[in-house]
């Protein structure tokens, strides 16, 4: 069985297999493998089925979309019409959404098969994984470890080869870090490039929702179905997508890359160091050009982006009141009673962390001192890399600081897991693009390097991601308990 | 920055989230070691700088004030935890 995009296209055209019979392998592949993973919050096996054979009748009729037949999961924030939409929380355990999401559209329309909804940090607040209410997920190159997070059930399933794809969604580097600690391609689109209409919000001015898939070829198919101006969302870009497909194999042939010192400084892992450079050394033999730039705020992303972000989740996660959907406790004795108990009830623990931090940030006589200032911040962070930008055609680094670490190692010190989207969180500050592809391994677990594109320009990175895959196959490579 | 218990209790209180007796202490401590994490903010002079709240420096769309949406009452009150007669029920407000 094949897990490319590419070929599962290619192979339904050409009647090789039908989107039934690859659906039911998928399925198989779930009902195997999703104990010890726990990827899937939700597996939707008769939407499946069903969705699968409309896309056999298309296909038989010469009627097919783009991505007809192809079996997919999404992230459990997306709104699906009739499913239960959880965000890991249970606040949402019951909440059978009764729309879709602009990118569920999309994807309906283009003819792809929903397989389920994959497992996520709770509203997408974590870097591990460890914060869904429904357990945590495993990396499948070591069931010991994290898959990363906030998206790490997507990442985990399309490395542990249950789905050929999946989406996710990227506020702080949740699609880019589980796509480095799980060995996977993943891309954060620019920000208003991806509707986020039917997305949970989470930190509105930051959130942009993704693809994850086995090659940046895969991912340029997604983010086609995925991009485009929506009138539902308001921050939408009124910007026509290219052909994404079509921008790859350019080369890279005296492209500009910069390395910005403040990435390769301490605290990155040497090994992960060691391997990227090689990495680096690869794309130079392409025939890029390697240079230097800085970007001297990085070490600020951090606690700016802790700002923007709590603070905007403070007021997106009010919306959760336990009276017009969602968790309500038992006997209410008064309508603050019902406010406070069904969210005490129904958010976990860094949920709530975080909607007090934000809370406290935006309450009276600290706004300016908080908010205003990490606004300032966010601005000096952007011109950073405008500046970078003057020069270079991409900026690339490592995703992350160091591999997958194990499971409950950093869930007692919430600010050692902020650390580890160090080099992840300034492109959301920035609404820049950027994209995550496996390079090599340290002790037996995945290491990501990271592009940073200009705005708008994810062609460029996939071009970029898919010229060095072209002569490398860490993308390939599929863990041993799962082939 | 050290948050006090009663801090916690006014910020848990602002949010209306219920918190435990028994965890307040803990929030305290983790709360408090977020803002020390954010206060590295103060380490770089940022007067005079503009605040950035959309990262493309983009305005709010304005649409025509045209009715798009169709009304949807019956399927969205069918996940609601207390709803008569197309209304959403909670405990008295007005004595």
């Amino acid at each position: 069985m094949t897990n490319s995009v590419t070929e599962i296209r290619r192979g339904l055209k050409q009647g090789k297999f039908s989107s039934v019979e690859i659906t039911q392998d998928y399925l198989a592949r779930i009902a195997q493998h999703n104990p010890a993973l726990n990827c899937f919050i939700s597996v939707t096996d008769e939407i499946a089925l069903e969705q699968a054979r409309t896309a056999d009748a298309a296909l038989a009729s010469g009627e097919a979309a783009p991505l007809t037949g192809v079996p997919l999961a999404h992230k459990d924030l997306f709104c699906t019409d009739g499913v239960k939409t959880t965000c890991a929380s249970q606040i949402l355990d019951n909440f059978i959404a009764p729309y879709d999401a602009t990118i569920i559209e999309n994807f309906k329309r283009d003819g792809a098969v929903m397989l389920g909804k994959t497992n996520m940090d709770e509203f997408a607040m974590g870097s591990s994984n460890e914060n869904s209410s429904y357990g945590n997920v495993a990396n499948p190159w070591n069931t010991d470890y994290v898959p990363g997070g906030s998206s790490g059930g997507s990442a985990a399933a399309v490395a542990a080869g249950l789905t050929p794809a999946a989406t996710g969604t990227d506020t702080g580097g949740s699609i880019r870090q589980p796509a480095a600690l799980c060995g996977v391609t993943g891309i954060k689109p620019t920000y208003g490039r991806v509707s986020r209409y039917g997305m949970i919000a989470y930190g509105s001015s930051l959130d942009q929702g993704g693809p994850f898939a086995r090659s940046a070829e895969d991912c340029a198919l997604l983010l086609q179905t995925m991009s485009g101006f929506d009138r539902r969302d308001s921050t939408s870009a009124e910007q026509a997508a290219p052909d994404y497909s079509a921008a790859l194999g350019q080369g890279i042939k005296g492209l500009k890359i910069g390395l910005p010192k403040e990435y390769f400084a301490e605290g990155l892992d040497a090994r992960v160091a060691g391997v990227i450079e090689t990495a680096i050394d690869e794309l130079a033999k392409l025939g890029a050009k390697i240079v230097d730039v800085s970007l001297p705020n990085t070490g600020l992303s951090i606690p700016t982006y802790y700002v923007i972000a709590m603070a905007e989740c403070s007021s997106n996660l009010s919306r959760f009141d336990g009276v017009r959907f969602g968790h309500r406790c038992q006997d209410p004795v008064d309508l603050e009673d019902l406010y406070k108990r069904s969210r005490g009830e129904g958010f976990g623990a860094e949920v709530k962390r975080r909607i007090m931090i934000g809370t406290y940030a935006l309450s009276a006589g600290y706004y300016d001192a908080y908010y205003l200032k990490a606004q300032q911040l966010r601005r000096m962070i952007k011109q950073d890399f405008q500046q970078a930008f003057g020069d270079v055609d991409l900026i690339l680094g490592p995703t992350t600081p160091e591999t997958a670490f194990k499971i409950g190692a950093k869930t007692d010190d919430p600010v050692s897991m902020y650390l580890q989207d160090i080099y992840t969180i300034s492109l959301n500050l920035a609404g820049l693009p950027g994209m995550s592809l496996p390079v090599g391994f340290s002790d037996g677990l995945p290491v990501g390097m990271q592009l940073i594109g200009n705005y708008f320009d994810e062609a460029g990175l996939l071009n970029a991601a898919h010229s060095y895959q072209q002569v490398s196959d860490w993308h390939l490579q599929v863990p041993e308990a799962f082939r | 920055m050290t948050l006090k218990p009663e801090d916690i209790r006014n910020i848990a209180h602002l949010a209306r989230l219920h918190i435990d007796d028994a965890d307040i202490e803990q929030y305290a401590a983790d709360l408090s070691s977020i803002l020390d994490l954010v206060d590295q903010m103060n380490q770089v002079d940022s007067s005079g700088v503009a605040p950035l709240s959309n990262p493309l420096d983009a305005t709010q769309r304005l649409r025509d004030d045209e009715v798009t949406e169709s009304n949807q009452r019956d399927k969205f009150q069918s996940i609601a935890p207390d709803v008569e007669q197309g209304l959403y029920r909670v405990p008295k407000v007005i004595e």
